[in-house]
C-alpha cells in the first residue's frame, strides 16, 4: 500500500536534469556580487541570526554544550545590536542540557538523529531515536538519508523513511540531510532534494559535516532551485541549510546572495535559511566589529566556546 | 514535470536586503580632453579641422572630443600604411613581427583596468563585462595571432603565404576594443598594415590602443587609427590604396560596402547582423538553460550581433521557462555601468535607444505581450529595461528584424522538425543555441541550423582559436582561429 502511494508522490522523472557547467557559471556570477558598507553589515548580522551553532563530537560534554549555548545567546555583548543565533545543534543525549540552558532565550535546540552521521541502522532504531530526542526537548531534528539505498535506486525506501521520521517528529521541525558529498552528481542532489521535500522535509540540508566535500555553493544552488520549483508546484515553502565547510563571513555572504537571487526576500530569515557551522560565528563577529570600528581586532577579542 | 499551482504568489525579489552601490574607481584613468588622429605613429591634427564629442551614455556627459577624419586624412592614413607596408612591415622577418604583437598583448594586460573602465564609460557596458570579457579576450586575440606570425607556412600547407597589403577596417560600437583586436591582430600577424576606424560613439579605447601601439614601438604607419562617422568609413572603403576591407556592423551598411567594392578587386569580409534562435527542448537542464537565455540576450544590453534574440521553447515547458525568465529578470541589476554589481548597463546611444523603443511599440501593436522587469532606471542617460515578448509569431517584425537591444521574442514549438524550420526561416544566419540533455539531439540540431556558430548547452562563448561569422545576410568570411587568418593572406 505504502509503496504504491510513495511511487505516486515521487518519481525521478519529475526532477529536471542539472548541468554542472551551467551551475558553476551561475555560481561564479553570484560570487562576484560586491557587498559593501551598510549592505555588508546588514548581511553579517543576518547571517549571525541564521546560525545553527554546532558541536557534534564524541567528546562533547554537558559543560561544553552549556558554554556553546551561552555563546549562542550572547555572541558578543561588547557590541550592542548583535542578534542571537538561530539554534544550537547537538547529539540527542545533550539535548536536555542545551534545552535547560537556552530556556526562554528563543534560541532553538536542534538534535541530529537517525544514527547520525551514517544512518546505518534499522528504521525502528531511527524512529525510536527521533522520538527520544523530541521527548528530551529538541525543537528540530536533523536526520540523515540512507545514501546506500538512494544510490541503489531504492527511492521508495528513502521516501518512506523520511515520511516515517517526519511522523515521529511530531511538532518538531524536520531537516533532512542529503549528505551531498556522497551523492556524487548534481542530478542526484536534485533528485534527493525533490524526494525529501515530497516526503515531508521542512528543511533540506547539505551535509553532516563529517564527509568531504560538505556544503558547496553549486550544491546549495541546485537545492535552492529545487525548493523554488517545489514552491511553485505546491505553494509550500521549504527551508535550506548548508552545513560544513562554511568558515568565513565572505563565503556566508555569497550564500546569502544566492538565496536572495534564487528564492527572494521571503527566505532571507532564520525561519527559512540556516548555516550549520561552528567557527563561522567568530569570523562574522570580527567582520561586524570591523564595520563599526574600521579596524580588525585580534581573534583573542572574541570568545571561543 | 508537474504543473505550476495557479494560486501561488510569485517570489518576492524586492525590498529587504539589497546591494549597496559598489562603483569601480576611475581615478587612475588618464584621458585627454581632445584626441587627434593616429597616423604614421603620431597623433596629428585632422586636416578636416573638425572634432566631435564622445559622451558617456549613462550620464549624457561629454568625455572628450575626437577628430573627424576627412577624405584628405583618410588618404594620409592609407599612404602612411602603404609606406610602412612597402618599407618595413611587409619585409620584416616574421619572428620579429610576432614580437611586436606579443608586446601589444602584454601592454594591454598591464593596462587592463584602465581599458575596461574607459570601455564602460564610453560605451555603457557593465564593468563586469568589460573587465572579465572584453579586455581579456582582446588581449587573448593579440596573443593568439602573435603566435601565428612565424608559422604561416603551417596555416597553408603546400602554399607560400603572402600578405595582402593595406587593410581598411571598420568596427562597430558594441565591442570597441575587442573588435579592434579581432581586426588588427590577424592583419598584423599576416604581414599587412592597417587603417582602422572605430565607431563614432565609442572611439576612446581604440585611441588608447593607439597609445599602446606607440608604447610597443611599432614602426610608424603599421597601424593607423582614424576616427569619424559614416563618411570617414566610406572614404576608407573607397580609397584605391586599400587592398582589403574588413567590416563589422549593420547589414544595411554591409550591403552598401559590398556594392561599392564590386569589381574593384579588393578583398572583403563582412560580419553583419543576426537574429539567433535559442532552442530549449523539454529535457534540457531548465534552470541552467534559463541562465543561458538570459546571458544570450542581455549580455552587453543585447548589443550583440550573435545575441540569442529569438527563443523557441518546447510547448510542454513553455510556462515554466517563461515564469523562470520573469523571476530571473527581477534579479538583474540595471544601472551605472561602472558599478561592479551592474548586470545591464546603458544603451549605447540615443539613436539606438530610439530604435529599440520603436521596436517595442511595433511588438505591442502586433499583439505581442510585453513583460519588463520592475526595476527603476536612472533619469539621465539612455536606458531600456530588460524585456520579454510572448504571443509573437514568425510573421512578427520583432521576430524577423534585428533589434540590437535587450528584447527577447519567445515562441513555442512542438517538434524538432518544426523548430528547425522556424529557426532557419529568417534572412540571417549568424548564430544559434540548443539546450537539451540528449547528445544525439545536439548533433541533429547543430547540423541542420544554418548559422555560423551554434552553441550547445551554453551561449556567447568566444575564444581566439574559434572562427566566427555568418551565413546569408549575416555576412561573408570568418574571423578568429585559422579561418580568421585566411582573408589576410594570399595563397600563392
Amino acid at each position: 500500500m505504502r509503496e504504491t502511494r510513495s511511487a505516486l508522490r515521487y518519481s525521478v522523472t519529475e526532477s529536471p536534469a542539472i548541468d554542472q557547467v551551467g551551475v558553476d557559471e551561475r555560481v561564479s556570477r553570484m560570487t562576484k556580487r560586491s557587498i559593501k558598507k551598510e549592505s555588508k553589515l546588514q548581511a553579517l548580522k543576518l547571517a549571525m541570526s541564521m546560525l545553527d551553532l554546532t558541536t557534534l563530537e564524541a567528546k562533547d560534554t554537558p559543560g561544553k554544550v552549556r558554554q556553546l549555548c551561552i555563546k549562542a545567546m550572547h555572541p558578543h555583548d561588547l557590541l550592542p545590536g548583535i542578534p542571537a543565533v538561530a539554534a544550537v545543534c547537538v547529539y540527542p543525549n545533550l539535548v536536555r542540557v542545551a534545552k535547560e540552558t537556552l530556556e526562554g532565550s528563543g534560541v532553538k535546540v536542534a538534535a541530529v538523529a537517525t544514527a547520525f552521521p551514517s544512518g546505518m541502522s534499522t528504521r525502528k532504531m531511527k524512529l525510536e531515536e527521533t522520538r527520544w530526542a523530541v521527548g528530551e526537548g529538541a525543537d528540530e531534528i536533523d536526520m540523515v538519508i540512507s545514501r546506500g539505498q538512494f544510490l541503489a535506486g531504492e527511492y521508495n525506501f528513502v521516501f518512506d523513511e523520511i515520511a516515517a521520521v517526519k511522523e515521529a517528529c511530531g511538532a518538531a521541525h524536520l531537516k533532512v540531510i542529503l549528505e551531498t558529498g556522497e551523492l556524487s552528481t548534481l542530478d542526484n542532489v536534485r533528485r534527493a532534494s525533490d524526494l525529501a521535500m515530497n516526503a515531508g522535509a521542512d528543511f533540506i540540508k547539505t551535509s553532516t559535516g563529517k564527509i568531504q566535500p560538505a556544503a558547496t555553493l553549486p550544491v546549495t544552488l541546485v537545492m535552492l532551485e529545487a525548493i523554488r520549483d517545489y514552491y511553485y508546484t505546491t505553494g509550500k515553502m521549504i527551508g535550506m541549510k548548508p552545513a560544513g565547510g562554511i568558515a568565513t563571513a565572505k563565503l556566508a555572504l555569497q550564500y546569502l546572495v544566492m538565496v536572495r537571487e534564487t528564492l527572494g526576500q521571503d527566505w532571507l530569515n532564520p525561519d527559512w535559511f540556516r548555516f550549520g557551522a561552528s567557527s563561522l560565528a567568530n569570523d562574522l563577529l570580527m567582520q561586524i566589529v570591523k564595520e563599526h570600528t574600521g579596524v580588525y581586532q585580534s581573534i583573542d577579542y572574541f570568545s571561543k566556546d | 514535470m508537474k504543473k505550476t499551482k495557479k494560486s501561488v504568489t510569485p517570489l518576492n525579489f524586492t525590498g529587504g536586503w539589497d546591494y549597496a552601490p559598489a562603483p569601480e574607481s576611475k581615478d587612475h584613468v588618464q584621458l585627454k580632453d581632445r584626441y587627434d588622429l593616429f597616423i604614421n605613429g603620431a597623433f596629428v591634427k585632422p586636416l578636416s579641422g573638425k572634432w566631435f564629442d564622445t559622451i558617456n551614455p549613462a550620464t549624457e556627459k561629454r568625455i572628450a572630443a575626437v577628430a573627424e577624419a576627412g577624405e584628405k586624412d583618410v588618404n594620409s592614413a592609407v599612404t602612411s600604411a602603404r609606406k610602412a607596408y612597402d618599407g618595413v612591415w611587409g619585409k620584416m622577418p616574421a619572428k620579429e613581427r610576432g614580437k611586436y604583437i606579443y608586446r601589444i598583448a602584454r601592454i594591454m594586460q598591464e593596462r587592463a583596468r584602465e581599458l575596461s573602465v574607459i570601455e564602460s564609460m564610453d560605451g555603457g557596458k557593465p564593468i563586469r563585462e568589460s573587465r572579465d570579457i572584453d579586455v581579456p579576450l582582446a588581449a587573448a586575440h593579440f596573443f593568439y595571432y602573435a603566435g601565428w606570425a612565424d608559422k604561416l607556412a603551417y596555416a597553408l600547407p603546400g602554399a607560400t603565404p603572402r600578405s595582402v597589403g593595406v587593410t581598411g577596417q571598420i568596427i562597430p560600437w558594441n565591442f570597441p576594443l575587442l573588435m579592434a583586436a579581432w581586426k588588427i591582430a590577424p592583419a598584423l600577424a599576416a604581414g599587412n598594415t592597417v587603417v582602422l576606424k572605430p565607431a563614432e560613439t565609442t572611439p576612446l579605447t581604440a585611441l588608447k590602443l593607439a597609445e599602446i601601439i606607440q608604447e610597443a614601438d611599432l614602426p610608424p604607419g603599421v597601424v593607423n587609427i582614424i576616427t569619424g562617422a559614416g563618411t570617414t568609413g566610406a572614404a576608407l572603403v573607397n580609397h584605391p590604396g586599400v587592398n582589403k576591407v574588413a567590416f563589422t556592423g549593420s547589414t544595411d551598411v554591409g550591403k552598401i560596402i559590398q556594392k561599392a567594392l564590386a569589381g574593384t578587386g579588393k578583398r572583403y569580409t563582412l560580419e553583419l547582423g543576426g537574429k539567433a534562435a535559442n532552442i530549449i527542448f523539454e529535457d534540457a537542464a531548465i534552470d541552467q538553460a534559463v541562465e543561458g537565455i538570459i546571458n544570450g540576450i542581455f549580455f552587453n544590453q543585447g548589443h550583440v550581433c550573435c545575441a540569442g534574440s529569438r527563443l523557441f521553447v518546447q510547448e510542454s515547458v513553455m510556462k515554466t521557462v517563461v515564469r523562470k525568465l520573469k523571476d530571473r529578470l527581477e534579479t538583474l541589476v540595471v544601472g551605472d555601468p561602472l558599478d561592479k554589481n551592474t548586470d545591464i548597463g546603458a544603451i549605447n546611444s540615443r539613436m539606438q535607444l530610439e530604435k529599440i523603443k520603436k521596436y517595442l511599440k511595433i511588438g505591442v501593436n502586433e499583439g505581442g505581450e510585453m513583460y519588463q522587469a520592475a526595476c527603476s532606471v536612472p533619469s539621465k542617460g539612455f536606458w531600456c529595461k530588460p524585456t520579454l515578448f510572448t504571443n509573437v509569431s514568425q510573421s512578427s517584425r520583432i521576430v524577423q528584424e534585428e533589434i540590437f537591444g535587450p528584447v527577447l521574442a519567445i515562441q513555442s514549438f512542438r517538434t524538432l522538425e518544426e523548430v528547425i524550420e522556424k529557426a532557419n526561416n529568417i534572412p540571417y544566419g549568424l548564430s544559434g543555441g540548443v539546450w537539451t540533455d540528449k547528445g544525439s539531439r545536439i548533433f541533429k540540431v547543430t547540423g541542420e541550423l544554418r548559422a555560423g556558430v551554434v552553441w550547445a548547452n551554453t551561449y556567447n562563448k568566444f575564444d581566439p582559436t574559434s572562427p566566427f561569422g555568418g551565413y546569408k545576410e549575416s555576412g561573408v568570411g570568418r574571423e578568429g582561429g585559422l579561418h580568421g587568418l585566411m582573408p589576410y593572406l594570399q595563397h600563392v
